[in-house]
């Protein structure tokens, strides 16, 4: 569920970058305020921790298959849910810079989506209420399952509005849904049955492992009502800058619906065979100097990012073909070039 | 465990290329932070029908990973294993988008496609743009930028440590799951009845080492604070590299390149 660059506008991995920060920042003044340095190299060492359980297969009863664990959960039940977000972030940005899995202008939105909806959401509302009454198994179990499933049914939804405001990708929004919540009930199974093992197994073994983490002692404790104020804040702000910048960029939902009402047009006007036959009248009458000009006036208009490709004429898509093909040549001469200058020198050197 | 030793090789060989000393390697961070940042903001921002207009920012990781002796397989590589998500979310476009649109005077394909391919040509740009920055930077000294970026130490501090373990932490747990899986015939991964106690172990056990971690480190004179030894100043040639790819990002996102190229030659070549 980690999210790529190339799927999101700037706009929505800006705004999440945002509000990401937000969180982030809030997290890390309660932790400095809250903590004592012993924890920084326990939060240190359970981010390498979960990055490496995160590789263990683990078969599914039944099914063959085998499934992973995420980990966002069991870092809010184990260090809090400031610690653990802010754990949850630091996994998250090496994998983007080491792996590549997601972007780094995505890197908001997955922190987002695979922090907060856990540290902020499931684990305060589900599992600290479900254990209010103090732990057993049962309560453990029932805890890190409903709010594993729950942290990742919102997170995967957040995916998918972060994907539909981006507006990069042509998948109608109740298609998108109904492809990842139920893919993510799934996952959301097995994370909650690998937390529930975990915690669970831990807590019989080491009790004051759990309570000490649960009574926030050492790790900091959330309060509920800080959390709702706090999530009220987020989709605010969110929300604003979205809908801000939605209405002044014509991008995503309205610029898709500015593209179908010009396809209408498009087929209104006589099919695209008809077009394509002007099209090619033209280029084949036309003389040299004005196909001239007929460009840089296209290439003049490019500069309006919104201009609509159905409308477009073969003239540019031809340059623009021809043209791509020369620049992405031109790169391999060059980063060709340069590889064998630095050899000679090299070689001179010696 | 074929998937921990992969990335295992793959943190160190990222490690290693970063202890280069190139022209590139030796850029201040922060200067390198922020190009990649401006370099994805521009690559992302473009129309998603623009595909030749995108081609000329191949030029930025051509000649980094030129100037910095970056190996091209390793990093195409990286490309292809993370590349079926943005190819899968991005194979949709072809599907639901059938506007056509004239690619030659005698050929045209649905604008899905052109959206397809320009996704998939920002999913290059991108993840080359991100693994560059790592290969040519190293985590220590990106830290160090973070730092100047007034992140919070708490934060930075933890992501060091984070990094600085997990090869340790790998190697712990692939020496436990091949241990469990050579007592264990036939089975691909951990049985369901195990996967409480085998991983609850491997916790118990992390929590220990964070426990001697922390008393060695205060051993070493550990207060909080995380002492890399201090960053080089930012020199002319910093700026004029942040200030020159600038330049060049905005004239890209401003002028259709290729589009320019392209009609010059087909304008001269009729």
């Amino acid at each position: 569920m980690h999210m790529a660059d190339a799927l999101i506008s700037p706009v929505v991995g800006g705004a999440m970058w945002a509000a990401t920060a937000g969180v982030a920042a809030y997290s890390a003044k309660k932790v400095q305020n809250d903590l004592d340095e012993q924890k920084i190299p326990l939060m240190g060492v359970m981010g390498a921790f979960v990055f490496a359980a995160q590789m263990i297969n683990f078969t599914i009863p039944g099914t063959g298959s085998s499934g992973h664990l995420g980990g966002g959960m069991l870092l809010a039940i184990l260090l809090g849910p400031y610690a653990g977000f802010l754990v949850m972030a630091s996994i998250l940005v090496i994998q983007a810079l080491f792996f590549a899995d997601g972007g780094l202008l995505a890197l908001g939105c997955n922190i987002f989506n695979l922090g907060f909806y856990t540290c902020f959401i499931a684990y305060p509302l589900i599992y600290k209420w479900i254990t209010r009454k103090g732990y057993s198994t049962g309560r453990i179990f029932t805890g890190a399952m409903l709010s594993a499933i729950i942290g990742l049914q919102l997170g995967a939804f957040s995916v998918v509005l972060e994907t539909l405001f981006s507006g990069k990708s042509e998948l109608p929004f109740g298609t998108f849904v109904m492809l990842m919540q139920p893919i993510h009930l799934a996952i959301g199974v097995v994370e909650g049955l690998v937390t529930a093992a975990i915690v669970g197994f831990v807590w019989k073994a080491r009790p004051e492992i759990i309570e000490k983490a649960a009574s926030g002692k050492a790790l900091g404790r959330v309060s509920i009502k800080k959390v709702l104020a706090g999530l009220a804040v987020v989709a605010v702000i969110t929300g604003g800058i979205l809908s801000w910048f939605a209405s002044a960029y014509p991008d995503g939902l309205e610029w898709s619906m500015a593209k179908t009402s010009g396809k209408e047009e498009l087929e209104a006007s006589g099919g695209i065979h008809q077009i394509l036959a002007a099209v090619q009248e033209k280029i084949a009458f036309l003389p040299d100097y004005s196909f001239k000009v007929q460009e840089q006036e296209t290439s003049a208009g490019d500069a309006e990012p919104e201009e609509a490709w159905p409308a477009v004429d073969a003239g540019t898509s031809v340059s623009g073909l021809v043209g791509g093909a020369m620049t992405l040549l031109l790169a391999g001469i060059v980063g060709f070039c340069i590889n064998r200058v630095k050899k000679r020198n090299k070689a001179g050197a010696v | 465990m074929s998937n921990m030793i992969a990335s295992l090789y793959n943190i160190r060989l990222l490690d290693e290329l970063a202890e280069k000393t190139t022209i590139i390697h030796n850029l201040h961070p922060l200067v390198k932070v922020l190009t990649t940042c401006l370099y994805l903001i521009i690559t992302v921002s473009f129309n998603k029908y623009e595909l030749s207009g995108l081609l000329p920012l191949f030029f930025y990781p051509v000649i980094v990973m030129a100037l910095a002796d970056i190996p091209v397989v390793p990093l195409l590589k990286r490309m292809i294993v993370v590349s079926p998500f943005i190819i899968g979310i991005g194979l949709f476009n072809p599907l639901f988008d059938h506007d056509p649109v004239v690619i030659l005077p005698w050929m045209q394909i649905s604008g899905g496609w052109i959206s397809f391919f320009s996704i998939l040509t920002k999913g290059v740009l991108t993840i080359l743009a991100a693994l560059l920055l790592i290969a040519t930077t190293g985590m220590t000294r990106i830290a160090a930028a973070l730092g100047m970026m007034r992140i919070p130490k708490v934060f930075i501090l933890q992501l060091i440590l984070t990094y600085r373990y997990i090869s340790v932490l790998i190697e712990e747990v692939g020496r436990t799951v091949r241990a469990y899986s050579l007592r264990s015939r036939g089975e691909k991964g951990i049985r369901f009845s195990d996967w409480g106690s085998l991983t609850g172990q491997l916790l118990i056990r992390t929590l220990e080492r964070a426990q001697r971690v922390y008393y060695s480190m205060c051993c070493r004179g550990f207060t909080g604070e995380y002492n890399a030894g201090s960053e080089k100043r930012i020199r002319t040639g910093d700026i004029l590299y942040f200030a020159g790819w600038s330049l060049y990002f905005v004239v890209v996102r401003y002028f259709n390149i290729p589009a320019t190229i392209g009609s010059l030659i087909t304008g001269v070549g009729r």
